[in-house]
């Protein structure tokens, strides 16, 4: 299943790429995707792991860009 | 109350965190002022001096600090704030006290100024698409109601004021008026609608209530495919945005293990270890491609900002640069260069002292209770009517043409073989469009009354559309159509294209497609320019399928990779134009970025740029490319 996140207030390219690539690397996700302009995480992801997913990409958004609030679309 | 919150949006120039960001940096650069000026003052401080400076430094970098510690405890190394601590921290080392503040201060303002204008294109590119509705008069058992537009169902009675945006497709029921279709084609020129006409979500409704039925939901409509196609435009990386993100991986690690190496290799020999030392943390400074990540990206999201602001939807920054080297464009004939609809183009009394209006009034008349499109453009053409009542009889014979008697009268409206019949010779007439025998058969003397030609009307822009297409560099326009060959010969010498191909079944489309893929030259692309009827195919087939008039064209939509939201084929060159400009900007941003950031690195090593300019080259760059990208957003004409 496809999900999207707002990624409020990332501004910064190089945290968006690594944001990508290690949400990318969750168990279940299957493709993730930041585009930085439009501040979107799109995430495609396993059914049964779905639940827990916003809570881990918090995170790992944390870890990158401490600034950035994550919301579920 | 839409209103107040629209101005709260736009109010909050900055957000929150920006502005902490400016705060910190204005008490930062107060706090260094202090220390040079203490510097100034007081000379013979020595060593004592670092502490007004480490005390700026700690207000300017004290979040960079920060996250670089917090950053390598998750073992990012490469990471810019890392370097920044790393080239600032060197400087203290080497006795620039100043240097390693005000590099610090710099480099904060110019990741301010990034982010500043990144918000700010982000911003006015939303704001070019603002055509989402906030809300729809709904009228439930009489009564208006307020409701978000996801709310309402088809088939569902909505009110529109003047002023406000329509929120759902629909069909006029009750007023007539004129819409505001600017935000959806570009189209500066309201459009007049009536009772009966469909209306299409995010247009603006200028002066007068009009009442709809909706015949979508929310999610069907057409604003709401348009938002998602454009939001979703960006996920689409070009080819050289795909390139920068690999550049990037690799620069960063790059230059820093240059830097590594300068501090090492040649102290060895030479000695001079603290210039060597600055030299390599002067290399640190630079190493970011901060410049090239956000501005290519920013200038092809511009490029696509700008299209839709001309009523072209692009589905993608790939299609920016294929659009930019097209080589052959291939037409459909109806509906994208012609309007696909039919109007009277020439009445042709006999000479019997019959006049043109008369003419057209019998054929109008004889045509009453018919319903072909022919038949309607000439009912339409005609402003006179004889009432319709008075019509005795009608008899349409498939393939002929209708016979009608009114007055003791019989008029005869068809073909050449209809006149055949009548035992009348017409000499057959080569006219592009359809002809239109008239007879009339009275008191049983058969006279031939005359014809009237009936054809597909030339969209007003399709001669300049070719024009533009030529000057663009296009090497080849083919026109491809299902119609007869004289129409089509007539239709393209009108607008100046060479090639035809008439008489085609949608797989033949297909076929001649393939062809004229193979005879483009390797780097020239093949664009396909069709009305998304009947040839969806086609438009997957070609380099980029552009489909004519999205309004209303659910399929259209969906097929093509770029949609043109007004029914003018000449915003085919202006899509051309626009992405051509967007791969000059992105070029210009590639040269200039890594042109200067090579020039202060080989300065640099050779001991001959400062970290001023190391900065300078670092974030200045940045946003002068920022600047520069945005140009990517504004197309003028």
């Amino acid at each position: 299943m496809r999900k999207t996140y707002i990624l409020e207030d990332l501004d910064c390219a190089h945290c968006a790429a690594l944001i990508e690539e290690n949400v990318g690397k969750l168990e279940g996700v299957t493709q993730s995707r930041v585009t930085l302009l439009t501040q979107k995480l799109v995430v495609e992801v396993e059914e049964v792991k779905a639940s827990g997913l916003l809570k881990e990409i918090k995170k790992i958004v944390k870890k990158f860009e401490p600034d950035v609030e994550v919301v579920e679309k | 109350m839409t209103e107040s919150a629209k101005t709260g949006k736009k109010a909050r120039l900055m957000s929150k965190k920006l502005r902490k960001r400016l705060i910190r940096i204005l008490l930062g650069a107060a706090a260094f002022f202090v220390a040079v000026l203490v510097e100034y003052v007081y000379p013979g401080l020595e060593g004592w001096i670092l502490l007004p400076y480490l005390i700026a430094y700690g207000i300017i970098g004290g979040d960079v600090v920060k996250k670089a510690v917090v950053n390598i405890t998750h073992g990012q190394i490469f990471d810019e704030n890392f370097l920044m601590l790393v080239a600032t921290i060197g400087a203290f080392f080497v006795g620039e006290y100043p240097e390693a503040a005000a590099v610090m201060l710099f480099y904060q303002v110019g990741e301010w100024f990034q982010s500043y204008a990144v918000n700010r294109s982000r911003k006015s590119i939303k704001e070019l698409m603002d055509i989402r509705p906030d809300y729809a008069n709904v009228l439930r058992e009489g009564e208006e109601v307020v409701l978000d537009p996801e709310e309402v169902k088809a088939g569902e009675r909505i009110r529109i004021k003047p002023g406000e945006r329509i929120p759902l497709d629909g069909v006029i029921v009750k007023g007539s008026g004129s819409l505001d279709t600017m935000a959806l084609t570009g189209e500066s020129i309201p459009r007049d609608v009536e009772c009966g006409d469909e209306i299409i979500s995010g247009c603006i409704n200028l002066n007068t209530v009009l009442e709809a039925e909706v015949t979508k939901e929310f999610s069907e409509s057409t604003v709401n495919r348009i938002l998602n196609l454009v939001e979703n435009a960006s996920s689409q990386k070009a080819v050289t945005e795909q390139f920068i993100t690999r550049f990037a991986r690799y620069y960063t690690p790059v230059v820093v293990i240059l830097a590594a190496m300068l501090a090492v290799i040649p102290p060895i020999f030479m000695g001079n270890f603290s210039s060597w030392l600055y030299r390599a943390l002067t290399f640190l400074v630079i190493s970011c491609p901060c410049a090239l990540v956000i501005s290519i990206p920013l200038s092809f999201f511009g490029g696509l900002g700008g299209a839709s602001k001309a009523g072209i939807l692009i589905k993608g920054s790939n299609y920016l640069e294929i659009l930019a080297q097209a080589e052959t464009v291939v037409m459909d004939k109806t509906g994208t260069l012609t309007r696909g609809s039919f109007a009277v183009a020439e009445i042709q009394p006999a000479d019997q002292g019959i006049t043109q209006e008369e003419l057209l009034r019998l054929t109008a008349l004889a045509e009453s209770h018919s319903n072909h499109p022919i038949s309607l453009s000439i009912k339409e053409a005609c402003k006179n009517p004889f009432p319709a009542e008075e019509i005795e009889a009608t008899e349409e014979r498939a393939g002929y043409g209708v016979i009608t008697t009114w007055r003791n009268q019989q008029i005869y409206v068809g073909n050449e073989k209809l006149m055949q019949e009548l035992k009348l010779t017409v000499s057959p007439l080569n006219k592009p469009g359809t002809v239109c025998h008239v007879a009339r058969k009275k008191d049983r003397v058969i006279e031939y009354l005359g014809y009237l030609v009936v054809a597909d009307e030339l969209k007003e822009d399709a001669l300049l559309c070719v024009q533009k297409l030529y000057q663009a560099g296009v090497k080849r326009i083919v026109m491809l159509t299902g119609d007869r060959a004289v129409t089509a010969n007539a239709v393209a010498e009108e607008v100046g294209i060479k090639e035809v191909h008439a008489n085609l079944l949608p797989a033949d489309k297909v076929d001649m497609v393939e062809q004229l893929l193979q005879e483009t030259s390797e780097k020239g692309k093949l664009i396909f320019v069709g009305d998304g009827i009947n040839d969806t195919p086609v438009l997957a087939r070609a380099d980029i399928g552009i489909a004519m008039g999205g309004l209303g064209a659910d399929a259209a939509i969906e097929a093509a990779d770029v949609v043109i939201m007004n029914d003018q084929p000449s915003k085919i060159a202006v899509a051309m134009a626009i992405s051509r400009k967007t791969l000059v900007i992105v070029k210009e941003n590639i040269v200039f970025a890594l042109g200067v950031k090579f020039l202060v690195l080989l300065l640099a090593a050779l001991g001959m740029a400062s970290m001023w300019a190391a900065v300078f080259a670092d974030v200045g760059v940045a946003f002068l490319a920022i600047l520069n990208a945005m140009r990517a957003m504004r197309y003028h004409a």
